[in-house]
């Protein structure tokens, strides 16, 4: 049995009064594709930045890869992680955002090398040959030179999806990807993700909305409430014979609203 | 009758000690802004200090005090500026001052959304803000920019006063010579608003250049 990739013990996180996580634990396996489902607020996103380092925690321990996230060795005792440390960590993470967060100066082209030439010192002419295969898997080559205000909503996400994979993270973070666009647009995205999930032994956590989407891309569910995991399970078990009554009335709502499951 | 046109060439000696001066003092400014702009968000506290103790001070002083300061005062110090070196270091100062409030406010409207895409992409601070945020927030920089370099302009009058000879000091001296006040103070009234007028042209043009790209037509 391989050791999990990451292991989030016992963390907290607060915003002043609000405890948004408390004492979450979980952990995952390497090569593992996690959805992450529950109602707003309750603490899924943020586990994602938490582990994007886009936050930080209030308590706890984060193991990423054999390694502490927020901590370093300092002789016995655990430091704070310092930007450095971070640094380091980070290269082992990626993440597509809810609102693909591109680069608007930059042509598609450049929004994927950009990151692969200034921190991995790939020369210019071999981060562009990978650029432009990701581009191709993800159906975006012809657009290369194409800057981001000229894309579509779905278009700009898959050029993300490709800018986050250039640089070969161990695991991809995926937040709400296609909450932001179109009904018609979020096809797109999730078939590109789909094959994403079926050639790559990438570690995937995707927190979504899409219970349909969760369901074929997950190995495992994690439903959330409250910053509590309430109920955790294969697709089909969670999906269609939830145990818990608050996993219960959240699909039944989310049924309500339209969604597929 | 007045022979004018060796009035007008003392006064085209002032025009090119103004813009001397505008010139100068607008690197001067621009190097300050970016300077304590930057400096005002930087996460070391002394260096927030820093930063926001200069922009405070000069904001909150008369420029005709800090330029009287720089040019009779600072000798006791031991520092003895001429005219120009003292024009140009309190205009740069002083509008450089104000600027770097429009640098800090233009790197912060860029939004947090792309310093955290940049996080992501393991960018490091200096390569976040080369590469991601000052090339997106210099547009928005360039109106107020604009208007800076046109209060510094029209603020060279005030050197007149340490007697540097310009645009201001030799209208007077023409007038005084003259008697004639119409001539000498309508000429430079027109000089001034063309020299502005430029800087408001140039401005636009760098505005356009800058912003083609980010409208979506990339050449």
């Amino acid at each position: 049995m391989a050791s999990p990739i990451i292991r989030i013990d016992n963390i907290v996180k607060r915003y002043g009064p609000l405890t948004v996580l408390d004492g979450l634990s979980m952990d995952v396996m390497p090569g593992e594709k996690l959805a992450l489902i529950g109602p707003s607020g309750s603490g899924k996103t943020t586990i994602l930045r938490i582990l994007m380092t886009l936050e930080t925690i209030s308590g706890g321990h984060i193991e990423v890869d054999g390694e502490q996230l927020y901590h370093m060795k300092k002789g016995a005792d655990l430091a704070p992680a310092d930007e450095a440390h971070l640094h380091r960590m980070r290269k082992k993470i990626g993440m597509v955002f809810q609102h693909f967060n591109l680069f608007p100066h930059k042509c598609v082209l450049d929004n994927v090398t950009l990151a692969p030439i200034l921190t991995q010192g790939v020369k210019k002419a071999d981060a562009e040959k990978r650029a432009m295969e990701l581009l191709d898997m993800v159906g975006m080559a012809d657009k290369a030179k194409s800057v981001p205000a000229q894309l579509s909503g779905g278009q700009k996400q898959r050029v993300a999806i490709a800018r986050a994979l250039a640089l070969s993270p161990k695991i991809m973070l995926f937040d709400e990807v296609t909450s932001a666009l179109d009904p018609e647009l979020v096809e797109e995205v999730l078939n590109v993700m789909k094959r994403l999930a079926a050639e790559t032994d990438m570690t995937m956590l995707l927190v979504t909305h899409e219970m349909g989407f969760a369901s074929d891309f997950a190995d495992r569910v994690l439903f959330f409430d409250r910053g509590k995991i309430v109920e955790e399970g294969r697709p089909q078990e969670i999906f269609r014979n939830p145990r818990q009554e608050r996993t219960q009335t959240f699909l039944r709502k989310i049924i309500a609203a339209g969604h597929r499951v | 009758m007045i022979d004018w046109s060796g009035y007008l060439t003392l006064i085209l000696e002032g025009a090119l000690v103004t813009l001397q001066l505008t010139v100068m003092g607008s690197a001067l400014a621009l190097v300050m802004a970016f300077l304590a702009g930057l400096g005002r968000l930087s996460r070391f506290f002394v260096v927030r200090a820093l930063a926001t103790t200069y922009i405070e001070f000069f904001r909150g002083t008369s420029i005709f005090v800090q330029l009287f300061w720089v040019y009779f005062v600072l000798p006791f110090a031991g520092l003895t500026l001429t005219p120009l070196q003292a024009g140009v270091l309190a205009l740069g100062l002083n509008v450089g001052a104000y600027a770097a409030e429009v640098v800090r406010g233009a790197v912060k409207a860029v939004g947090r959304e792309q310093t955290e895409a940049c996080v992501a992409l393991n960018l490091s601070r200096y390569q976040r803000m080369r590469h991601v945020i000052l090339p997106q927030a210099l547009p928005l920089m360039l109106p107020t920019f604009c208007n800076n370099a046109i209060e510094l302009l029209k603020g060279t009058a005030v050197v007149s006063l340490i007697s540097l000879t310009d645009l201001t000091f030799q209208a007077q001296v023409v007038r005084a010579q003259t008697g004639n006040t119409l001539i000498p103070f309508t000429t430079i009234l027109i000089l001034y608003f063309a020299m502005a007028w430029a800087i408001s042209i140039g401005m636009r043009w760098l505005e356009r250049r800058m912003s083609r790209s980010l409208d979506g037509v990339r050449t």
